[in-house]
């Protein structure tokens, strides 16, 4: 489609999309009804628990379970020699990462594990498990696993973009840009180079991981875990347990929270583990302390960015250098941090380098848009200090330099439609933007970007004999993506929103789905459900065709009616989706419609959020007082759902820049594995969070749409830092911004 | 261990159950009654997703003993609706989308609850202090707060 065209849904009025109907799903969440991970149980089941390791970094000389078997009401005892070998590196990671091997690689790594046929049992085998640890120096910080006198977590896992000499912990190097960014800096008029850090946060979703697994003597198993994706579980366990795909059926519970946190695996390779040794169905819970321990957190980050402007706003050139820990395994976030971090720009000069580093800390998993937020805080606190120098407006600015259609995106590709001034020029618009503020107070504004994915997407709709159409899609809903899925099957069939019911399949009843992530349901799973509804309409229209003895292709479908069309138009009365349903074993048997697909298209999102500080320069503690979000939605399919995922994110990142962090002791134990120390925000911090839905239609999608989940975390760290460094009088320029920093860097401005 | 005899009231029935005298009332909801409503997030009083009424006081299930529940009457998130008819504030959760994965949403309305028992008309400072012990990861609370605003606007004009 060139960029000119119209889209397809250009003038179309929608019926429901738009609306704000109930939940599918909602009367089951406000009655207690619905089923979580953990609210699972099945007979004979026994309780699942893993012994962690104590140790930062250890080597594991031996394990005794001999003693813990012994014990009466233990069933299985399983440890890393209860699995095979697994050849693919990711996978075996992932093993690696579930059930220790030869190291403990961080406080909290799982080393072995007890099912049992209760708690308090499980509880006791697990203290006489003897595990022989040769403890070994550990190293926690991104920049001192950096140095080549690193403690080494793995040897030779670098690979040939590291260059010889430097720490093995180093894993790989990225670098994206074009230009000249040594000439692009000489022709600037001011130059700012920072250098940044940003604690590891944790996803935070408030239901722990959970799991029930069974497997028959046959090898056929059944597993039910709260997952953003049971079809990869399904894949992964399989792997790591020797499994063909098929003999594992795995069922997505209600899902409480995820953020990207449950886009992998940790209790379920194991709970299938202890029920094929035991013979009976085995569930596993973990404590909060073992989320925050042993679960994947997002990196830490270290981040240099230097940026030069010319006097009449124009960025001449971006550079950035950015470092993300991402635990004990190869794959931090880095390579997203790297891409996404000058997006928001049209830059002739841009580079930035990435670095993936490893340290003993848990492995790290996707949290929403992985690897963005700490770039964009970086960078929009720069081009921030740069309109300050200057003395230039901060949304002038951006608009100047921002991304436009057609824009060579500092990652490589041009982008296609996006709606960055759109949502600039309604921040500029708002009444936030020019509202007076008062004594220790600041505003701060930021943009943030995120890439959004289609892909492996299945969905089948079946229409039933009363007329009513039942939706099957793989992807479980973890904020009322049923509701978007039920809108837009109604919207394309033309029937009520109350006659379409959508239910999240097993892994047995439809092909491979990805994982729910990358904000890709609303987009793919919603491009799939209207094809599906149109190859139902093809149907429905043909079988309409064979009643009046027409052709089919003089049929057409509107408002939820087959028609006569062209020559037979008015000759026969449209025949309803419920009439046409009711004789279709006369016509040629059930219908329904399929789509499978790799959906592509995904459109990029773009936001702006501005957000009003004030500091207590006595405490340093600070109060958000107003916060707004722009944000490019291409459709908003129940704007209620989207303006909450605004909001969600929005509050995330504040949590993230004022008060998270994984705090680590000098044993390299973590220190606050709980919600009392691990402070996530609570409802008296906080006001509403106001947002602004803006709606440049993606090309890739029949009505418009773009994911929206993931681009409302990204600008708010960076927002929250360009409002309290205003509100402080002093640039912040480690996060959290937690009140004995921000104190700190008051007193050290004072002298 | 020997376990303990408990004869309690929940959501208006007649409850007797055994537990372990180490047990947690949610424990015994969740694993012994199959009341799985309330959710355990923390386990340590942090997050409220295991909130429930004791003698009509808001707890945290889980810094309760099961045991501690002798003689006493016991609300839960199965108990807030008169059969088919949602109580106002699980109608208006509904209608201002005030939840997303869902999780919190029992302890929360379970909270809110006990909120406009002793506050009808309660302002927003109000509501946002009094739910500050139930933590929200979704939706960064704005709508939370619209709803249980609404619901009591809905209660005293009714």
């Amino acid at each position: 489609m060139a960029l000119d065209d119209k889209h397809e849904a250009e003038g179309r009025v929608f019926k429901i999309v738009g609306t704000r109907p109930i939940r599918p799903d909602g009367i089951d969440k406000v009655t207690g009804r619905a089923r979580f991970g953990a609210d699972m149980s099945a007979p004979g089941m026994l309780v699942g628990l893993i012994l962690r390791s104590p140790h930062a970094h250890a080597r594991i000389r031996s394990i005794n379970i001999a003693k813990a078997e012994a014990l009466p009401g233990v069933k299985a005892v399983v440890t890393r020699a209860d699995f095979g070998n697994v050849s693919d590196d990711d996978l075996r990671d992932i093993l690696h990462n579930v059930m220790a091997h030869d190291k403990a690689l961080y406080d909290g790594h799982a080393v072995a594990a007890v099912a049992a046929t209760s708690t308090s049992a499980a509880r006791q085998a697990l203290k006489l498990i003897e595990v022989d640890y040769e403890v070994l120096p550990h190293v926690i910080d991104v920049d001192e696993a950096m140095q080549p006198d690193a403690p080494v977590l793995h040897e030779g896992r670098s690979d040939e973009t590291v260059p010889a000499g430097m720490s093995a912990n180093i894993m790989h190097r990225f670098e994206y840009g074009h230009g000249d960014v040594e000439a692009g800096l000489a022709a600037a008029d001011e130059v700012i180079e920072r250098s940044f850090k940003t604690a590891a946060t944790h996803q935070g979703y408030i239901e722990p991981h959970a799991c029930l697994a069974s497997m028959g003597p046959d090898g056929q198993a059944d597993l039910w875990c709260c997952t953003q994706g049971h079809y990869m579980v399904r894949n992964t366990c399989a792997g790591i347990l020797g499994m063909e795909v098929s003999q594992l059926k795995v069922t997505a519970s209600e899902i409480g929270g995820g953020f990207g946190g449950k886009t992998t695996v940790f209790l379920e390779p194991v709970a299938l583990a202890l029920a094929r040794k035991s013979g009976r169905p085995v569930k596993m819970v973990m404590s909060r302390e073992e989320v925050f321990r042993a679960s994947g957190p997002t990196s830490s980050t270290s981040i240099d960015v230097k940026i030069g402007m010319k006097r009449d706003g124009t960025i001449t050139a971006g550079w950035a250098e950015l470092r993300y820990q991402g635990g004990a395994f190869p794959g931090s976030p880095v390579q997203f941090g790297a891409m996404s971090c000058f997006a928001a720009y049209d830059l002739a000069n841009v580079q930035a380098i990435g670095w993936d580093v490893v340290a003993n800390r848990p492995k790290q998993i996707a949290y929403r848009a992985p690897g963005a937020p700490m770039g964009a805080y970086a960078v929009e606190s720069v081009v921030d200090e740069l309109c300050g120098k200057l003395g230039l407006d901060r949304l002038e600015v951006r608009l100047k330099n921002a991304s436009r259609d057609g824009t060579k995106a500092a990652y490589g590709p041009r982008f296609g439609r996006i709606g960055l001034t759109a949502v600039l020029e309604a921040a500029k618009a708002h009444p936030h933007y020019t509202a007076p503020l008062g004594p220790n107070q600041g505003r701060g504004v930021a943009c943030g970007f995120w890439f959004n994915f289609g892909g492996d997407t299945c969905v089948s709709l079946n229409v039933n004999p009363d007329g009513t159409v039942g939706v099957s899609e793989g992807n479980p809903d973890i904020g009322g993506s049923r509701a978007a899925m039920t809108m837009m099957a109604a919207e394309e069939l033309g029937i009520p929103y109350e006659r379409v019911r959508t239910t999240i399949a097993d892994t047995s009843a439809l092909g491979q789905n990805d994982v729910t992530d990358g904000s890709r349901v609303t987009f793919a799973v919603g491009l799939a459900t209207i094809k599906a509804a149109r190859a139902a309409i093809t149907i429905m229209c043909a079988r309409a065709a064979k009643i009046w003895g027409i052709d089919a292709d003089a049929v057409v479908w509107e408002d939820g009616h087959a028609k006569p069309a062209g020559p037979n138009a008015g000759k026969f009365p449209p025949m309803s989706l419920a009439e046409i349903a009711a004789v279709a074993t006369n016509t040629g048997g059930p219908i329904a419609g399929h789509h499978e697909v790799n959906a592509e298209g995904a459109g990029v999102s773009f936001a702006a959020h501005l957000v009003d500080a004030e500091v207590d320069p006595e405490t340093g503690a600070v109060k958000i007082l107003r916060y707004t979000v722009f944000q490019d939605a291409g459709k908003a399919v129940h704007p209620a759902y989207v303006e909450g995922q605004f909001q969600g994110g929005a509050v995330q990142g504040i949590g993230w820049a004022l008060n998270e962090e994984y705090i680590y002791g000098a044993d390299g134990r973590l220190q606050n594995p709980g919600f009392l120390d691990y402070r996530i925000p609570v409802a008296s911090d906080l006001p509403m969070i106001d947002t602004v839905i803006i709606e440049v239609a993606n090309p890739g999608h029949p009505y418009g749409v773009r994911g929206v989940g993931e681009t409302s975390i990204v600008p708010p760290l960076a927002a929250v830092a360009n409002a309290v460094s205003a509100a402080a009088g002093v640039r912040l320029t480690e996060l959290p911004m937690s009140p004995p920093k921000v104190l700190h860097a008051i007193d050290a401005a004072r002298g | 261990m020997t376990q303990i005899h408990v004869s309690t009231k929940i959501n208006g029935d007649a409850v007797e159950f055994l537990c372990e005298p180490n047990e947690t009332l949610l424990d015994v909801l969740r694993d012994r009654l199959d009341l799985t409503g309330a959710k355990e997030g923390c386990g340590t009083g942090d997050c409220g997703a295991c909130s429930v009424t004791v003698d009509g006081r808001l707890v945290c299930s889980c810094l309760m003993l099961g045991a501690e529940a002798e003689g006493r009457e016991v609300t839960t998130i199965e108990g807030m609706a008169d059969g088919e008819v949602l109580h106002p504030l699980q109608q208006k959760f509904l209608e201002h989308a005030a939840l997303q994965c869902g999780i919190c949403t029992p302890g929360i309305l379970v909270a809110a609850k006990a909120l406009l028992e002793r506050n009808p008309d309660p302002t927003e400072t109000e509501t946002r202090y009094w739910l500050a012990g139930n933590l929200c990861r979704c939706t960064g609370y704005d709508k939370v707060i619209r709803a249980v605003m609404d619901a009591a606007a809905q209660m005293r004009g009714a």
